[in-house]
């Protein structure tokens, strides 16, 4: 017999006691009204500033200049399908990873983002690229419409799909490990620009 | 340049020298306190962490009650996602799983997300043998496996190093495994971090394995989930060619959507932050991104011998947040070594007799009395697992498993001679009479061992019940 029907038969002999039909009552998911819009994205910017991140807020039509102004002059890489384009920017897609510890920031998009958290969620498609161009690179610059912001988590797992690969991002990296006090700026890029653009 | 938690002592004598050592103690009680201060101030801005705990339990429980069920829809998922899926009995069939693959591929060096699983079966120990290297990534492993230390924590198994002696440790063994810490270091955390950040670059970008466990599997989907903080996950996860994840079949969860309340409790529990800095889901292979071979190893080591005991299987819904370490007053005094197991603290002192049983390690059979039943890990714990109850249901077990044996007997004697006394009336107040005049021994014979670390109350001159009759309470 093979470890897995052996492990699958110790499962199934372990749960002898246990009546099939039994469900887990869940208690029912508190339903709070969606705050306003307005609301949400102080909120979501007065979290991620929390992280020791870089928080703009701008109109729409501010925007390229807002994101001309987050990124150095030189040494920036870009994912396919964004849409603005960056003078001097390289095509992440040409870059290999190893190249990628050359450069000196990113500029992506993002899928939703979570107000009470802090949090971007990026799902990697146009406009943001393969994982490893938003993590290598020691500076990432967000682009977030206001739009994006959800209240909590649970807006944020319904909007996603669980097919694509996900990265949820909260500031920049940091870590708890010495004294258990965070520290910003470990592997991950060390420097997070996250802007909001109003429509 | 790793060692193991074989041969340690039982947990009375382990903790007896745990306690001698000041500077452990000194650094745990700034550690846990500064944690539960954060931990206490995140959880209070949830109105609902009670309704939250509730459905992650409960979440859990629904995955532990039709495991069988979701481990074979899982293995379905991954697999139609390109992922190889092996099923390991113990231990040695997982770390035999993964060297093949690495030999496979014939590396020398394999680079690892932190992952308690693959601390368990003492995966790094069996790539050694084969001459394959296991590099640390996670920030306080890295400080572990430098210092040729053991973890104390789950979380943060450096938790007993401050920054100085993290500062040493770096300066002196980080040339050896690679890049050198520059000259200067100082004990400021963010060069000490900073430093890390520098050793271990070259190894991500030129690792062609990578090694990981998983905070969650989602059946439905076939996702893996890995939260953390520093980003070495992310490159471990991303940028070598393969990926081998480690599983405890325990790990599993039904839905997708169940990830909405686990992702809520975890941080805020185990770091006490509204969301950890970085956390990755991954549905198999992504063509063009990360790994294009991936293999999930869905690991048993007695996880199936705890989901037989019908109390002890909720300890299966951990989600190794680590808050029950924090708030124990007894793990903050001994530290995690003298629990002699990767899972220390409170759930340590049920999940390894759980996982390993009882009657067969002495040492295993001294954890379930690792605790004054407080009470505390119960309130904290995410899933709401009853500790205590566990541990009392445990101590049943060990002394089953004991019955009969020599050291046992002055135990039974002591308990038997009290049945006897509390059963009569007359009996107890004869009892009670004689104590209240005799005088009280230091040592009381075959009770030393029980009175050395307990006082034992004088007991009253004149007791309740003689009280009673004279106030006429009977009347």
């Amino acid at each position: 017999m093979s470890a897995r029907e052996k492990i699958l038969g110790a499962v199934r002999a372990a749960l002898r006691d246990v009546d099939p039909s039994t469900v887990p009552a869940r208690p029912a998911a508190r339903r709070t009204p969606p705050p306003d819009r307005e609301k949400l994205v102080r909120r979501f910017l007065e979290r991620v500033a929390d992280y020791q991140a870089t928080v703009l807020r701008c109109a729409a039509a501010d925007l390229a200049a807002e994101i001309a102004r987050a990124l150095p002059p030189t040494g920036v890489v870009v994912p396919a399908g964004l849409e603005w384009s960056v003078p001097g920017s390289r095509d992440g897609d040409q870059v290999t990873d190893r190249e990628l510890d050359q450069v000196s920031a990113v500029l992506t998009t993002a899928t939703v983002a979570i107000a009470e958290t802090g949090t971007l969620v990026l799902d990697h498609g146009p406009g943001q690229g393969r994982r490893a161009l938003t993590l290598v690179p020691d500076r990432h610059v967000c682009v977030v419409r206001a739009d994006q912001i959800v209240a909590d988590v649970p807006d944020a797992i319904a909007r996603l799909d669980p097919a694509r690969p996900t990265t949820w991002i909260s500031g920049p990296s940091a870590t708890s490990d010495i004294e258990l006090n965070r520290v910003e700026g470990v592997h991950g890029p060390r420097h997070l620009t996250v802007i909001v653009a109003d429509r | 340049m790793s060692r193991t938690f074989v041969g340690m002592p039982a947990f009375p004598e382990a903790a007896h020298r745990a306690l001698g050592n000041q500077q452990l103690r000194a650094n745990l009680g700034h550690a846990t306190s500064t944690i539960r201060e954060k931990r206490a101030k995140v959880v209070a801005e949830v109105p609902d962490w009670e309704d939250l705990r509730r459905a992650g339990a409960a979440i859990k429980d629904d995955a532990l009650l039709h495991l069988d069920e979701h481990l074979v829809r899982l293995e379905e998922q991954l697999t139609s996602r390109g992922v190889v899926v092996h099923w390991a009995r113990d231990a040695a069939e997982a770390c035999a799983l993964v060297a093949g693959v690495a030999r496979d591929h014939q590396v020398e060096e394999v680079v690892k997300v932190k992952s308690m699983a693959t601390g368990e079966i003492g995966l790094n120990e069996a790539l050694e043998r084969e001459g394959i290297a296991a590099w640390e990534t996670d920030l306080a492993e890295l400080i572990v496996q430098l210092g040729d230390d053991l973890p104390s924590h789950i979380l943060v198994p450096a938790i007993h190093r401050n920054r100085t002696e993290i500062r040493d440790i770096f300066a002196t063994a980080m040339g050896a495994a690679g890049r050198p810490a520059p000259a200067d270091l100082t004990d400021d955390p963010a060069r000490l971090a900073e430093a890390a950040r520098l050793h271990l670059r070259e190894k991500f970008l030129r690792a062609r394995m990578a090694v990981t466990g998983a905070n969650f599997a989602v059946a439905d989907s076939g996702t893996l989930v890995v939260v953390e903080s520093e980003g070495n996950g992310r490159m471990c996860l991303t940028l070598p060619e393969v990926l081998v994840a480690v599983v405890g079949i325990e790990k599993v969860v039904p839905t997708w959507r169940d990830l909405d309340v686990l992702l809520r409790l975890l941080p805020r529990s185990a770091t006490g932050e509204r969301m950890n800095p970085y956390t990755s889901t991954w549905t198999g292979i992504a063509p063009g991104d990360g790994p294009q071979e991936m293999h999930v190893v869905l690991l048993d080591n007695g996880r199936t011998r705890a989901l037989a005991d019908e109390v002890g299987r909720q300890a299966l819904r951990c989600i190794r947040c680590s808050a029950c370490l924090n708030v124990c007053p007894v793990y903050e005094r001994t530290g995690g070594h003298a629990y002699g197991s990767v899972y220390p603290g409170p759930i340590g002192a049920i999940l390894n007799p759980l996982l390993r049983g009882v009657g067969v390690d002495d040492q295993v059979d001294s954890l379930p009395y690792a605790s004054s039943l407080c009470g505390a890990c119960y309130e904290v714990c995410p899933v709401r697992i009853d500790i205590p109850e566990v541990l009392v249901e445990l101590r049943a077990q060990v002394v089953d498993a004991h019955r009969g044996r020599r050291h046992g007997a002055s135990e039974r004697l002591g308990m038997r001679t009290a049945a006897r006394v509390l059963r009569s009336g007359r009996r107890l107040a004869a009892v009670e009479w004689l104590g209240g005049r005799l005088p009280m021994p230091r040592r009381l014979g075959p009770l030393t061992a029980w009175t050395r670390e307990r006082d034992l109350p004088r007991p009253a001159r004149r007791s309740f019940r003689r009280w009673w009759r004279r106030e006429g309470g009977a009347r």
